[in-house]
């Protein structure tokens, strides 16, 4: 093979890393040092990663033939197993997005991790988080992960990684963690990433056994190996009885098992309730991790997997339903409940969550490339509002604090204390702020029109009408509908965010004196912007009445090469009904939203007009369909109450009493045989109860005056008497 | 170089036992002399166990060998057939490096944090590895049971003399003495039984020559013997509870020993004894060893999630993690049932790494948490999880340093504990996939006690000075809050920290000894 670029993909993820051991070592003490040595970092990771990326482009020979090196890493048994990298077209996809975002996100954390509102009091002269180099070195380990997970050439590398994110998101989403809030019931960010951890680890640990069982199927882990004919067809063919679901092949069981990882990882439905409360942490991190790039590396993991996922020939494919049904219900979902958010992050994160399934369900019914292009494009336009609303809740906080600095002549900077509690993050606050942050604004109105599928123009648009089309033009009438009411409430929600925050009059103070933001923020803004309405262009599909002959579809004909190498069908669809559904519910959905929220802006103090229209089934949506009562009050307890009885069965009732009672009778059984030499007979009996009931009550004491030649004594007669036995057998 | 190769396992066992006269010779004020001579002293073991590694990496484990290997065999009681054998394979080697690793941070760590009655402590200490390395050497099973016993006495005084009153140390060294004594009576008895039958005591003799058939009473009841024995000493569910107590009065040196050492013997004793000697019953008990092993894992954490008490939590875990080793063990005898070839085999050979592996990883990262609880303790002079909090960034040394030993042992990938975890999951999977998939609830419960006991209550939330107004610092001075790791504690846990990301990222320098022994003995055991 001739030499090629494509040899740096395993030197991608090694700088963050550096990175994360050069600052934990040695610069933690100068934060400003630490920072740069976080985003020197990334742009070479940035820089390695596009060099990848295009020589993959640029060389379509290797479509056929993933580049695929490896070095021996673990023995196994006779076997040895082996870690390396892999490129292939959604490698060199991933890596094009993954590179820049984390760059963008990365210079602007620089910006953001200035003004922690909460610890206004503790703020230090420079101005910056008091843990502003733990932040990058954390952030830093993250990119490690995420980048690692996209050059793994094998399911066991790719999991090593996924885990690696896990704990940066655990500690990242709880990084502010003496942050209390007035509202006991309010979860705080200790709580948030704790809940974060443990609920994706429930998918984890179903996801390793997925893994192990492919691992003792088809005898290795590295892809193209798994994807190759043989291996899919035996794990197709060879079956396993399980109870109540009967005999299903192991390609199906497997599939369902790596499908639970992404489901928490991706925070489907049942286990999405980390998401949300994951935006305790810091914006910046909601824009990398639990929008842009970890929560779709489960997407990313169903992507490389749906050969196998598709590999079954028994009729009806349960594997590929099971993760439509899951994708699609979650769509519509989430999206019922983001209508009811005030909470500008807590909108977003649940149009997250419904997005994710979007792409969910178009892996479920076979639309690969559409989902890899959603996937793509969504990282770009969610990182920018995700960003955008850090900017906003910034300035928003900025504004709050200079109010009460200055308008209320309050000499004091500590945010608890003004009394009320003050939360930059409620929209309901906002208002009008297109006008005091312009930039911020306006890349912020780019994202929302891109998720809402504002037509032509925007990157949402083409990748979800390639997805309706898809469902359309392949029977799925059932997603394809679901998909379209997502849809519409999507644009719906996502126009009343817009009007919330931007339109109208102020709605507080703060809000009346927010500033913009810095260009380390704003200037990722605006580059993400240009991929969030530009990035969809590469995918216009080239059957597309007029605008499709324009570009011809590079990244639908690179995908397309891909998925016929993986044995995943491809064909380009266009359905001029799809179109016209796609069209009706984007525009129709910010036309609604224009009507409830942008004729007549909200005044301060007004009740949110769907509310009053929803009436109870507003409240059940605010309160989330009740999904954190109802675990609260079964799994949560249950483990807590079990965990309570195993400790007192095994301390007070039964286990250690056993023990100790052993103890007592040994004692009392030595105490009896002596009475039984010295005593006569009847006074030795008597005696012996007697010392039953004394021993007992005091069990502890007996055992604390530590007679050990007693014990001994009865051990060395049961030895002897077992001696005795043995040498008859 | 020969000469070195008869002499290194002879050296690396007595050269403590030496120590340990060489301190009872010592002046008894000279506290300072002592505490140096024992720490410098435990570097000769360290030093000969590092040599023995790469000798035996270079001689076997490169060549994809996993002979017994420094074999001595000497007459020792000729009345008795009893003989001085010792020798050691892939399995010993680094539980050996582990011994010599430990004793030497443990004596490091204790001759800074020891107070009282210096003298003894040191002298047992030294003694205790005597013991240690003994077991893990042993191929006669007279020598085995003495160095056996050996390991007993020193750590019942470590826990009855150097233990704080409130844990009520005399009860819980009773009780830890009491019941492995219990367990060791059982193992003379089969031992007994096993010359009886093979006419040897030699392990290596007795595996080729065979014992009793299996199925006949005498093998099944021997074979229980041993179990017992060697189950309450791992400790296996429900022979634990010994370990809660005796962990949280020891002395902090002498849980890391307990933790990291103690209990891989009774591990060890189910490899290099009960697997090649009574192969056919352990392979039709063996459900009942990979069953047993499931209910600590899962039970274990369940128990440890109700503590509050950081030293018994972590003790807790430790009967957890050690169902690990069961399983892992329980499941490789039990697929010599079958004839599936190879594939089972590789199975087997994957089961045994991973039990191999977690003792040696649980060894280094409990070992390392013992030490953590150690640094916290010598402060705050409480464990009680309630009475911290917001600690992270206030002492934010011990924080990352927590952090580490902490998603070590949860089993984060990346770091030690995954690997041990994921093989003894990929053999048992192979082999025993419903007792496996019931373990694995057992990883988020870890999860759950680690993060929401230990890191959230300890670390997580506003720090409050009220809380806690009597602090000292690692070295036991008066301190007005609490004070970041000293550098004797450095010193001591980093070597661990280091070693827990290394093999996190890359376990084949460990797991290869593991392998490759395994792969020899199963091969041994299905011809």
């Amino acid at each position: 093979m001739t030499p090629t670029f494509l040899n740096l993909a395993w030197l991608v993820p090694l700088p963050p890393l550096l990175a994360f051991f050069a600052i934990i070592l040695f610069t933690n003490k100068n934060k400003r040092l630490s920072s740069n040595v976080a985003i020197g970092a990334i742009l070479i990771s940035w820089a390695l990663a596009w060099l990848v990326a295009f020589a993959f482009f640029v060389q379509p020979e290797f479509i056929e033939h993933p580049f695929d090196v490896a070095v021996p890493w673990l023995p196994t048994g006779t076997t040895l197993f082996s870690m390396g990298v892999t490129v292939d077209a959604v490698t060199a996809g991933m890596l094009f997005m993954v590179g820049f975002v984390l760059a963008m996100i990365f210079i602007y954390s620089s910006g953001y991790m200035t003004f922690p509102g909460h610890l206004a009091a503790a703020l230090n002269k420079d101005g910056l988080d008091p843990r502003y180099s733990r932040f990058f070195a954390y952030i830093s380990l993250f990119a490690t992960g995420m980048l690692g997970l996209v050059v793994a050439n094998n399911l066991l590398m790719l999991f090593i990684f996924w885990e690696i994110m896990g704990l940066c998101s655990y500690l990242l989403i709880g990084f502010w963690y003496e942050k209390k809030y007035p509202d006991p019931k309010q979860i705080t960010p200790k709580e948030a990433g704790l809940k974060a951890f443990l609920t994706t680890r429930v998918g984890d640990v179903l996801l390793m056994m997925g893994l192990i069982f492919l691992f003792i199927q088809a005898g290795d882990l590295n892809f193209q190996y798994i994807f190759a004919a043989e291996t899919l067809h035996h794990l197709a063919e060879a079956s396993v009885t399980l109870p109540l679901f009967g005999e299903v092949s192991w390609a199906v069981l497997i599939s369902v098992l790596i499908f639970f990882g992404a489901i928490g990882k991706s925070a489907q439905f049942p286990l999405h309730v980390w998401l949300p409360d994951a935006m305790e942490g810091p914006t910046p991190v909601s824009a990398l991790i639990h929008a842009a790039t970890m929560v779709s590396a489960g997407v990313y993991l169903i992507v490389r997997m749906l050969p196998l996922f598709a590999a079954d020939h028994h009729g009806e494919n349960g594997a590929m339903t099971f993760v439509a049904f899951i994708g699609a219900f979650t769509a519509i979902f989430a999206a019922t409940i983001a209508l009811a958010q005030n909470d500008i992050k807590k909108v977003l994160a649940y149009s997250t969550i419904s997005q994710l399934g979007y792409m969910f369900a178009a892996l479920g019914i076979g639309a690969w490339v559409a989902a890899i292009f959603h996937l793509l494009t969504h990282a770009f336009f969610k990182a920018l509002l995700f960003l955008g609303s850090g900017s906003v809740i910034h300035g928003v906080e900025h504004g709050h604090h200079h109010a009460h600095a200055h308008g209320h002549g309050h000499d004091d900077h500590d945010g608890h204390g003004h009394g009320a509690y003050f939360d930059p993050q409620n929209m309901l606050n906002m208002g009008g702020l297109l006008k005091r942050m312009p930039r911020t604004g306006w890349t912020f109105i780019l994202g929302a029109a891109s998720l809402s599928g504002f037509p032509l123009l925007t990157a949402g648009f083409w990748s979800k009408d390639e997805i309706l089309a898809d469902a359309f033009v392949n029977g799925h009438t059932l997603v394809f509908w679901t998909l379209a009411a997502a849809a519409l409430l999507t644009a719906f929600y996502t126009f009343r965010a817009v009007f919330l925050t931007f339109f109208g009059q102020p709605r507080t103070e703060a809000a009346a004196h927010a500033p913009e933001s810095v260009s380390a923020m704003t200037l990722p803004l605006m580059l993400l912007a240009i991929f969030a309405v530009a990035g969809g262009w590469v995918g216009i599909p080239s059957i597309f009445p007029g605008l499709g002959g324009l570009l011809n579809n590079p990244f639908g004909s690179l995908m397309k090469g891909q998925a016929e190498h993986y044995g995943l069908h491809a064909e380009e669809v266009f359905s001029s009904f799809a179109l016209g559904v796609s069209l009706v519910v984007a525009l129709g959905g910010i036309f609604l939203a224009w009507l409830v929220y942008g004729r007549r802006p909200l005044q301060t103090g007004q009740q949110d007009p769907v509310a009053r229209l929803l009436g109870p089934v507003y409240t059940i949506l605010q309160r989330k369909y009740y999904f954190d009562e109802l675990y609260a009050a079964t799994i949560v307890r249950f483990t807590k109450w079990l965990s309570q009885i195993s400790f007192r069965f095994d301390d007070q009732w039964l286990i250690d009493p056993i023990v100790d009672g052993v103890g007592r009778f040994g004692r009392w059984l030595s105490g009896a045989l002596r009475r039984f030499v010295d005593e006569p007979i009847i006074d030795g009996a008597v005696n012996g109860a007697g010392l039953v009931a004394s021993a007992a009550g005091s069990a502890l004491r007996l055992l604390q005056t530590g007679q050990a030649q007693n014990y001994l004594l009865v051990l060395l007669l049961t030895v002897l008497v077992l001696l005795g036995l043995a040498q008859f057998v | 170089m020969d000469l070195l190769r008869n002499l290194v396992l002879t050296l690396i066992v007595f050269l403590p036992l030496v120590g340990t006269i060489v301190v009872m010779f010592m002046p008894k004020e000279n506290e300072r002399g002592i505490k140096r001579f024992a720490t410098w002293w435990s570097l000769l073991p360290l030093a000969l166990s590092i040599f023995l590694a790469v000798d035996y990496w270079v001689g076997f484990v490169a060549r994809g060998a996993g002979d017994m290997a420094y074999e001595v065999k000497l007459p020792w009681i000729p009345a008795l057939d009893v003989h001085y054998h010792i020798g050691a394979d892939g399995l010993s080697v680094p539980l050996i490096f582990l011994t010599a690793l430990l004793t030497t941070l443990g004596l490091y760590y204790s001759a800074r944090t020891i107070k009282k009655r210096v003298k003894e402590f040191f002298a047992l200490f030294l003694f205790l590895s005597t013991g240690m390395f003994g077991v893990f050497v042993s191929l006669d099973l007279i020598l085995f049971y003495v160095f056996w016993e050996i390991g007993l006495v020193p750590m019942y005084f470590m826990i009855g003399i150097w233990g704080q009153q409130k844990d009520r140390p005399q009860y819980a060294a009773i009780k830890f003495f009491l019941y492995t004594l219990a367990g060791s009576v059982f193992m003379l008895l089969a031992i007994i039984g096993i010359y009886l039958s093979a006419g040897t005591f030699d392990i290596i003799e007795a595996a080729e020559k065979g014992v009793w058939a299996a199925g006949t009473l005498a093998a099944t009841l021997s074979f229980w013997a041993f179990f017992v024995a060697f189950a309450i000493k791992v400790p296996s569910f429900p022979f634990h509870t010994w370990l809660p107590d005796a962990h949280t009065a020891a002395p902090t040196a002498g849980s890391v020993i307990l933790a990291g050492v103690l209990l891989k013997l009774g591990a060890y004793g189910f490899l290099r004894i009960l697997l090649p000697i009574f192969p056919e019953t352990f392979a039709y008990f063996g459900w009942v060893v990979a069953l047993l092993g499931v209910i600590g894992i899962v039970y274990g954490a369940f128990v440890s999630l109700a503590q509050t008490d950081l030293k018994r939590l972590i003790a807790y875990s430790s009967v957890s993690h050690m169902g690990y080793v069961m399983l892992g063990i329980g499941a490789a005898a039990f697929a010599l049932n079958s004839n599936g070839g190879e594939g089972m085999l590789n199975n087997a050979a994957m089961a045994i790494n991973g039990a191999a592996l977690q003792m040696f990883m649980h060894g280094i990262i409990t070992g390392a948490l013992f030490f953590l609880v150690g640094v916290i303790y010598e402060r705050a002079h409480t464990r009680d999880l309630a009475q911290f909090g917001g600690l992270s960034s206030v002492v934010p040394v011990f924080y990352a340093t927590m952090m580490f030993a902490g998603f070590a042992s949860l089993g984060l990938p990346g770091l030690a504990g995954f690997w041990a975890e994921f093989f003894t999951f990929r053999g048992a999977f192979g082999i025993v996939p419903v007792l496996a998939t019931v373990g694995v609830i057992g990883i988020v419960i870890t999860a759950a006690y680690i993060l929401y006991r230990i890191i959230q209550s300890v670390f997580l939330g506003e720090y409050d000075a009220k809380k806690l107004t009597h602090w000292s610092t690692g070295a036991g001075e008066h301190a007005d809050g609490p004070t970041d790791m000293m550098r004797f504690e450095k010193v001591t846990l980093w070597p661990l920290v280091a070693l827990m990301i290394l093999l996190g990222i890359y376990p084949a320098p460990v797991l290869n000894f593991f392998n490759t022994t395994a792969v020899a003995l199963l091969g041994r055991l299905v011809n």
